[in-house]
């Protein structure tokens, strides 16, 4: 079981690398932003990142059993349709999650 | 003034409020089936608040993983981090508030800000758009702790709020340019980091990405060049000073 104090020292660990990798950026890549070659990225940047971050989020999902993919290819069937329709990304996302939990809590049961 | 942007910060973040919380409520509930004190899930939240490594940590702590190991997570982790001060609009906010501002700037942060969309916000928009990102966190992940510690049942499936969000953003971010290359190099990139560093999937993903974005500048730029033969290349200067 975990200590008080080894928990208060893994979230100062954490915090100080995250909070670092941040912020210390800024101070080496300020003089590039003016470049056009960081102006291209930062504008083609966003989309290829959401969707890495995208299939990140999915990188547990194994093909065997195939009826385990099931409620995840569903809603996210469900979370690009409800987007692309509605340009809502409130029914997207609210819709497709609640969608995947009421599919994996009676798929499973099923 | 204030009041105007605290509303529009509002409006900013009502999305991906809507799925921070439900996200938080289901980190809170994992936090306490792993045997810790509900007010840890709000600790973590409050101060290291990067919820992909946090949903991580729950694992590792309940284990009690080395902090050398953790720390090596912690930098392989957020190192995507490094890449969001390209176009993060730090500088529309005044010195003392960019202490949070680097602090909180998640992966919400900068999609929200991505694509010039923040050109025109004021650093009190900006920030209030942070503060309210981290209090959906916060408050999902405390509201699940604490139900958590009341009610033995489990949702399943709530952490596809976090697939739906990315999801939503990428068409967004899409929306803006239509441009197909840029989100297969994405994918490819991606499927080379899975194939050769699972390990470290995404830093990799992200450092391939990148390159593969510099090569394809590198070949537009050079392709309208080749019929005049050019003298020695000099640094390219970017005089137009239309960006701000």
């Amino acid at each position: 079981m975990p200590t008080p104090l080894y928990l208060a020292a893994a979230v100062a660990v954490s915090t100080a690398i995250t909070w670092g990798l941040r912020a210390l950026p800024f101070a080496v890549l300020g003089p590039l932003r003016r470049s056009s070659v960081t102006r291209f990225l930062a504008l083609q940047m966003p989309t290829g990142i959401m969707l890495i971050l995208a299939l990140y989020t999915l990188r547990d999902l194994r093909p065997t059993p195939w009826t385990a993919m099931v409620p995840t290819a569903v809603a996210l069937a469900a979370a690009v349709g409800l987007h692309l329709k509605t340009r809502n990304a409130v029914i997207s996302v609210l819709g497709a999650t609640a969608l995947h939990v009421l599919l994996s809590t009676f798929w499973h049961a099923g | 003034m204030r009041t105007r942007d605290f509303t529009a910060a509002a409006a900013d973040t009502a999305s991906v409020g809507l799925s921070l919380f439900p996200l938080g409520v289901s980190f809170g509930v994992l936090m306490v089936h792993a045997g810790l004190d509900w007010w840890w899930a709000t600790v973590f939240t409050a101060v290291i608040y990067a919820g992909s490594l946090e949903f991580l940590l729950v694992g590792l702590v309940a284990t009690v993983t080395p902090l050398g190991q953790i720390a090596a997570t912690a930098l392989l982790v957020n190192l995507r981090h490094v890449f969001y001060a390209l176009s993060f609009p730090l500088r529309q906010v005044r010195p003392a508030g960019r202490v949070y501002a680097t602090f909180a700037l998640t992966d919400e942060a900068y999609a929200l800000t991505a694509g010039g969309r923040a050109r025109d916000w004021s650093g009190a928009r900006i920030l209030w758009m942070q503060v309210l990102c981290q209090a959906y966190w916060v408050g999902g992940a405390t509201a699940g702790a604490l139900a958590g510690a009341l009610v033995p049942v489990t949702l399943h499936g709530l952490e596809f709020a976090l697939t739906a969000l990315f999801v939503v953003l990428t068409i967004d971010a899409w929306r803006d340019l239509r441009d197909l290359p840029t989100p297969l190099l994405a994918a490819g990139s991606f499927a080379a980091a899975a194939l050769l560093m699972p390990g470290s999937l995404l830093p990799v993903a992200m450092a391939l990405f990148t390159a593969s974005l510099l090569i394809r500048y590198a070949l537009r730029h050079r392709r309208p060049a080749p019929a005049v033969p050019q003298p020695a290349s000099e640094p390219v200067v970017c005089g137009s000073g239309l960006e701000r």
